[in-house]
């Protein structure tokens, strides 16, 4: 059976040409980039070109990049480093604003904080998924150290209007954060636009290698280290680099920017008529913005069923599709961002996720809304509810 | 994840459907937690002649319920209130811990439904007397 794959949000294969990129690393390029000899110095170089390719991209400076293990530990480094540099440095700040809809390794960093004394708002967003511009400046205070908002939405696709937060946030002096790891190379990045101080990418879900990704730290922003050790990543994060990790990560960096202008309105186009085709089961909505919202994300309630049953039976079918976040399908609790858009549980568990990639074609989207609204139509005829909930 | 059985009974329901004149329903579970569990039986001469079941729910939830109908159809209603989420989860080849409760469900729902199926017993008795 043919298998189309529609979980691109949650991890991608690694491209080809990525790892043509790598491998010299594993056998042949093994040095340390710590080493003053020939092998570390070859190491160093490539780690320094990975550097300056995947800066390039995002409008930074080389040295404004650590290279870390991935999204969650820039997340983590981001917000937790920014704590900590309060802590032992002079900052008297201690309040944090993150949106509700961020992703785990956020929130749980954050809930974390509060145990050491962090006061956090987790603030609220609309139906369909933004920030309040004006709610927001209400809510930053003169002891406002950090704001971390992500950029796009990883489960509803919502984009949000990062610069503009960027600015309320300088306005009051506090730092900004954002997540970009479902946003680069499907949206252009420009650190200097966004008026960001910190930004998190991956590798994994953009073509790359997993367990890699960086995070982007203007010049002066006050970060403590996570890892202490070697003092390696100018001191931000020890332990002798991923070189085939970071290589492969900033060739698929560069790769996904250079073809953004062709595939990413190609995979949007795609993702359109999957939309309007599924709309029209009934008892179905698109959850997300309209139109603010990452070309490659369609996210979808069917009400009176239930969303495992329902990926697991367009599994049978060769679709791999998800609820949401990979990382709560193993939990039994509704999406926490499904619920901070004002869904009621009982709608909240009905939730597919469909994220395309450059690989999905016209005949994958024709497949995909044969088989759908006939699993749908099974699955709520088994369900006790045909009409409402009562 | 799950076992062959399980998704066995997942894809192929036993006894799926709606039943217009049961002598006994059990309702369990909750939309906000995303499993609801409709069980209904029909009784003869205290045997369950027939069981239908609708439910909304994950792989497990479904599965759960295709097989307790399965090893209550044609059993006394004494024999049938024995069943175990335990006796639902081993037929199914078991459950990931964390889908246990579904097979709860199932267990309780024909429970309730013997119980609604008693109850109306009681009532006749009541109206003839």
């Amino acid at each position: 059976m043919k298998r189309i794959y529609f979980d691109h949000s949650a991890t991608s294969a690694v491209d080809p040409r990525v790892l043509e990129v790598m491998l010299p690393f594993f056998e042949k390029k093994y040095g340390n980039p710590s080493s003053l000899h020939h092998q570390g110095q070859e190491a160093a170089e490539a780690l320094q070109e990975a550097r300056e390719k995947v800066a390039r991209v995002i409008n930074a400076q080389p040295e404004e990049i650590i290279f870390t293990s991935g999204g969650t530990e820039s997340n983590n480094t981001a917000i937790k480093g920014a704590a900590f540099a309060a802590l032992t440095g002079k900052s008297s700040k201690r309040h944090i604003i993150v949106s509700q809809i961020e992703h785990d390794c956020v929130l749980n960093a954050c809930r974390w904080l509060e145990k050491m004394g962090f006061e956090v708002t987790y603030f609220p967003v609309d139906n369909y998924g933004l920030v309040d511009l004006e709610a927001l400046r209400k809510a930053v205070r003169k002891d406002t150290l950090i704001i971390s908002i992500m950029h796009a939405n990883n489960e509803i696709g919502t984009v949000q209007d990062i610069a503009e937060i960027g600015k309320i946030a300088h306005e009051y002096g506090a730092y900004f954060h954002t997540d970009a790891v479902q946003s680069i190379i499907k949206l252009p990045l420009d650190t200097k636009q966004m008026n960001v101080d910190m930004l998190s990418v991956s590798s994994h879900k953009i073509h790359g290698p997993k367990g890699v990704g960086c995070l982007y730290v203007k010049k002066g922003t006050k970060i403590d280290p996570l890892l202490h050790g070697g003092g390696h990543e100018r001191g931000f994060r020890s332990g002798t680099e991923n070189i085939s990790g970071i290589t492969g990560f900033a060739e698929a960096v560069k790769i996904g920017e250079e073809e953004r202008p062709t595939v990413m309105p190609r995979i949007q186009n795609l993702r359109d008529i999957l939309i309007k085709g599924v709309l029209e089961i009934e008892n179905t909505w698109l959850n997300g913005h309209p139109t603010q919202r990452l070309p490659i994300n369609a996210h979808f309630c069917f009400r009176f069923i239930e969303g495992e049953s329902l990926i697991l039976r367009l599994d049978l079918k060769g679709i791999s599709a998800s609820t949401g976040s990979a990382c709560s399908s193993k939990s039994l609790q509704p999406s926490h961002v499904l619920l901070a858009i004002g869904l009621p549980p009982e709608d909240a568990h009905s939730s597919l996720r469909l994220t395309l990639g450059r690989d999905n074609t016209t005949e994958d989207i024709e497949y995909t809304l044969e088989v759908l609204p006939e699993v749908v139509a099974d699955l709520r005829k088994i369900s006790p509810f045909k009409g409402s909930f009562q | 994840m799950y076992s062959q059985k399980v998704v066995d009974h997942f894809t192929h329901p036993r006894n799926q459907g709606h039943m217009e004149t049961p002598d006994g329903v059990g309702k369990v579970g909750n939309p906000v937690c995303g499993d609801v569990m409709y069980i209904y039986i029909k009784v003869k001469d205290g045997i369950i002649e027939d069981i239908k079941w609708e439910t909304m729910g994950c792989a497990a939830a479904i599965a759960v319920s295709s097989m307790i109908t399965e090893l209550a159809k044609g059993k006394s209603i004494e024999e049938a209130e024995q069943i175990t989420r335990n006796d639902v989860a081993n037929a199914l080849e078991g459950l990931p811990p964390i889908k246990m409760h579904c097979s709860n469900l199932a267990a309780d729902g024909l429970k309730k439904a013997i119980e609604d199926y008693r109850s109306k017993g009681e009532r006749k008795k009541e109206e003839v007397a």
